[in-house]
């Protein structure tokens, strides 16, 4: 396979790289180690939903003991007979939990279905590429990442059970084998999982970048790409330059447990009463190298989520996004500030208090570009006439929920405050909303909106509204509540809280809590069901169901090998021409020539 | 679609999904509206109880604000049979940026850097008051180990290798005639009231976190650091102390108690613990 790595306008070229494609090869090049994009951005969608079911059966089992502490539970007692003596849920099982619960949703949910899987997907459709630069660098991230989601997944079963020193593995807990249970194999294959899966994402951004650059059609300049585009554009140049460090962390914790350096730990260490032999190293590397890598990858998350809402809206408001330029420029504010506020995190860590004034200054700056982009998506509403599909429900959720969320973060941003909601449970509500939440709800609107083109048939619509119901009202009861629990003083990462005075009060909002997680869990079984039935006795889809101007839209349902046919299309427009006054047809695919319409940006 | 293909359900669909985003800004913020924080028991928690309280009015108003507009532009916008081009020019887009601009620049940077800093810089900046009560507070797995200097005012050396978590949990050394008067005790502070206290914490083994809820007190007890913190507290009572930094198996029972007592009570309480 040769990498089509072709300068725009040498369309003709690429054009005759299709027709050697057209020998189709076997089932397994084409489906399983295929080289299409499209092909692996549905394996990441596959891959992602399956880690998200897993990682929601973790939640449930959260949620059963956060709500009725030490309550006995004899079937899952016999299921999982390692995690529950009697019945009763063990507290190193709990730990395990919420560390893996947290792990597989942020980089083995979010990161694959959002970012991998429509970046793959949709990249080279919207900018008029037959496939991204590197084919087969792309198919070795994936699985690459297959790999890395195996590992992580293995590690429950192995000795001692899988990590449980929280998704960030603070050292020395997770450095210390001794120091708690699953600090066995299991953070071994934790540290060993998040090495391949930093790996497999690495290239997958370079991919991103060098389609980006060098793939897009004749006509398509960078301020004609969607928005899409754009916020995959910057969160994968953040992934390649937040990645690494981490990657090196990784290396050092690993070398710390296991060949005796001592990079996080410092002398003095007395673990289960014996006395290490470590000296010199210190714990808080460990936290600025992890924050260095874990905040932009929140902007990694919720960048892609963003730029999907402000593509759907316009569709459905048959009308252009409200200030397309002004939210490309905050898009590159957000990505740069992302990298400079890492230090947010470790406020009450011990980290000098001046760098905490800093932090806090440049923190509540990211506010700025954020609110206008908030704003923005709001305001492309005025004036719009608004089709409530699925997709736009499930988009206006993300403008929602992006907005709770955001205001959550003043209070987190600003030492001040922060003293007191650290590691509260109002960090867990703020996190759910953002990474969990907005990049949720942008995923669901994301798969509805683009399965027809993806699959070629369409999915239930009235399903999906109840599926957007069920999913947006106790979302946010859950997660809302969750603030004012951390109001309240209530730590996160406690298996019980029956033993503390002044939290007594909270019992009953855990109860109200659990109940409408569990409804918000089961009602993802509605979307399951929906996706699989539609998948085989959905609607067909005509190349253009929504009506919308996006280059991906040109083609057809699903697209073929090579995605475009013979030609590549030629862009004369930007992505959001929508009820052009004095036209017949209320929208302009990018693909219409100036002659036969107007271009009015 | 043309206008007179617009299905009829539009107005109800239209009257949910509007009053959904309505009722969450009106539901949200009417849960919100009440007191929260555990009652407060500490002078420099005044400030952060005034940053908290500044936010959660600000941040309510925004959120009932783009919740109200968000709802309104749906129920209006559904049935809307044209679509307006009116807002939408680049004078308004950037007029609409720079307000939203200058807003948020007042309300989180300014709001919070003017309520915020000085709450923040007063208390890890102002030097420890000369009449302060020094305590040295080490965590382990899971426990706090606390002490008071004696007499002497002065902490008598401790050493990694005389460790041992029941006889001597921090290794206090016999020979260093500074520890003879060393007052050790395991997860009980006391303190006076109204008298600033210095708490200088360790770590032995994994970070924990010392949480005073009531106090609006949290640092991370790192293993290798020593960071100090200065609180005055306010009110005599019992309150709880927990572990907010996840640190093992027990984290969620690595409780202590603090007990701020009368200047009297105070000194008869550290009397009777030291002639132990």
């Amino acid at each position: 396979m040769v990498d089509v790595l072709v300068a725009p306008d040498r369309e003709a070229e690429v054009g005759t790289l299709v027709e050697e494609h057209e020998e189709q090869p076997g089932f397994v090049r084409r489906y399983i180690f295929s080289t299409d994009h499209k092909i692996i951005g549905i394996q990441y969608i596959l891959t992602g939903l399956f880690m998200a079911v897993v990682g929601t059966l973790l939640a449930v089992l959260i949620r059963l003991q956060l709500g009725w502490p030490e309550q006995q539970w004899p079937l899952l007692g016999r299921v999982l007979p390692g995690g529950f003596t009697d019945g009763v849920m063990g507290p190193e099982f709990y730990l395990a939990l919420v560390t893996m619960h947290g792990t597989i949703m942020v980089f083995f949910f979010v990161s694959y279905v959002l970012v991998s899987g429509f970046g793959n997907y949709l990249i080279p459709l919207q900018v008029g590429a037959r496939d991204m630069a590197y084919p087969f660098l792309n198919m070795l991230s994936y699985w690459v990442a297959f790999l890395s989601a195996g590992v992580m997944l293995a590690s429950f079963f192995v000795t001692g059970g899988a990590a449980a020193a929280g998704w960030t593995s603070y050292p020395p807990l997770s450095a210390v084998p001794t120091a708690v249970p699953g600090s066995g194999w299991g953070q071994t294959l934790w540290i060993l999982s998040m090495a391949l899966f930093i790996a497999s994402f690495t290239m997958s951004s370079l991919n991103f970048v060098a389609t980006i650059f060098c793939l897009r059609a004749r006509g398509m300049a960078m301020m004609r790409m969607s928005l899409t585009v754009w916020s995959f554009f910057i969160s994968a140049i953040l992934g390649l330059l937040a990645f690494p460090p981490l990657t090196a962390a990784a290396v050092m914790l690993l070398f710390d447990r296991h060949f005796g350096t001592s990079f996080f730990l410092p002398s003095g260490l007395v673990v289960a009463n014996e006395v290490l032999p470590h000296q010199g190293g210190s714990p808080l590397l460990w936290q600025h190298l992890f924050w260095f890598l874990g905040h932009p990858e929140v902007y990694v998350l919720i960048l892609p989520a963003l730029g999907i809402a402000c593509d759907i809206l316009p569709v459905f408001t048959r009308k252009p996004v409200f200030g397309y330029r002004i939210q490309v420029y905050n898009l590159v504010a957000v990505g740069v500030l992302s990298m400079v506020v890492w230090g947010h995190h470790m406020f009450v860590s011990g980290m000098s208090p001046f760098s905490g004034e800093y932090f806090t200054l440049v923190t509540l700056l990211i506010t700025i570009p954020m609110t206008i982009f908030g704003v923005n998506m709001i305001a492309s509403l005025w004036g719009g006439r608004l089709l409530l599909a699925t997709p736009m429900l499930f988009t206006l959720g993300v403008i929602a929920f992006f907005g709770t969320g955001g205001f959550g973060g003043l209070f987190l941003g600003n030492a001040t405050a922060d003293m007191q909601l650290h590691d509260t449970y109002f960090v867990v509500g703020h996190f759910h909303f953002m990474i969990g939440g907005v990049t949720l709800l942008a995923t669901f609107a994301g798969i509805y909106f683009w399965f027809p083109k993806m699959f070629g048939r369409s999915m239930s619509e009235a399903w999906g509204k109840v599926h957007f119901w069920l999913t947006f009202i106790p979302f946010f009861i859950v997660f809302f509540m969750q603030h004012f629990l951390g109001l309240q003083g209530m730590p996160r990462r406690y298996y019980a809280f029956t033993s503390y005075e002044f939290l007594q009060t909270t019992m009953g909002q855990n109860v109200v809590i659990s109940i409408a997680a569990l409804v918000l869990m089961g009602a993802q079984l509605v979307f399951l069901a929906n996706f699989f039935s539609s998948l085989a006795r959905g609607r067909r889809a005509e190349a253009n169901p929504w009506r919308a101007t996006t280059l991906e839209w040109a083609a057809e349902s699903p697209p073929p090998h090579g995605n475009f046919g013979r030609t590549l299309p030629v862009v004369h427009r930007w992505p959001y021409e929508y009820s052009v006054e004095g036209l017949e047809a209320d929208y302009t695919p990018q693909t219409v020539s100036p002659r036969e319409a107007p271009v009015t940006a | 679609m043309r206008e007179g293909r617009i299905p009829s359900k539009v107005p109800v669909e239209a009257f949910f999904a509007g009053g959904l985003f309505l009722l969450t800004g009106i539901l949200g913020v009417a849960y919100g509206a009440r007191t929260w924080f555990p009652p407060l028991a500490s002078r420099h928690g005044a400030g952060i109880d005034a940053m908290l309280l500044y936010l959660l009015v600000a941040v309510g108003a925004l959120f009932l604000c783009g919740h109200v507009a968000l709802g309104l532009l749906i129920w209006r916008g559904a049935r809307q049979p044209q679509v307006t081009h009116r807002l939408a020019t680049a004078k308004t887009e950037w007029a609409l940026s720079a307000a939203l601009g200058l807003l948020m620049a007042l309300v989180a940077e300014g709001g919070v850097l003017a309520i915020g800093i000085p709450v923040w810089s007063e208390y890890f900046g102002a030097a420890p008051p000369r009449d302060a009560l020094l305590i040295e507070v080490t965590a382990q797995q899971f426990a706090w180990n606390v002490r008071y200097p004696g007499e002497d005012g002065v902490f008598g050396r401790t050493e990694t290798r005389l460790i041992d978590d029941v006889s001597n949990p921090i290794g206090i050394d016999p020979d260093d005639p500074a520890g003879v008067d060393d007052v050790t005790l395991i997860n009980q502070i006391a303190v006076p009231v109204n008298r600033p206290v210095t708490v200088r914490l360790r770590s032995k083994d994994v970070i924990h976190s010392f949480f005073l809820p009531h106090l609006r007190v949290k640092q991370d007890a790192v293993p290798g650091m020593t960071p100090e913190m200065v609180f005055v507290p306010t009110r005599a009572g019992t309150f709880e102390i927990a572990c907010a930094e996840l640190c093992g198996l027990a984290h969620y029972r690595m409780q202590g108690v603090l007990h701020v007592l009368s200047e009297d009570e105070f000194r008869a309480w550290l009397q009777e613990h030291g002639s132990r």
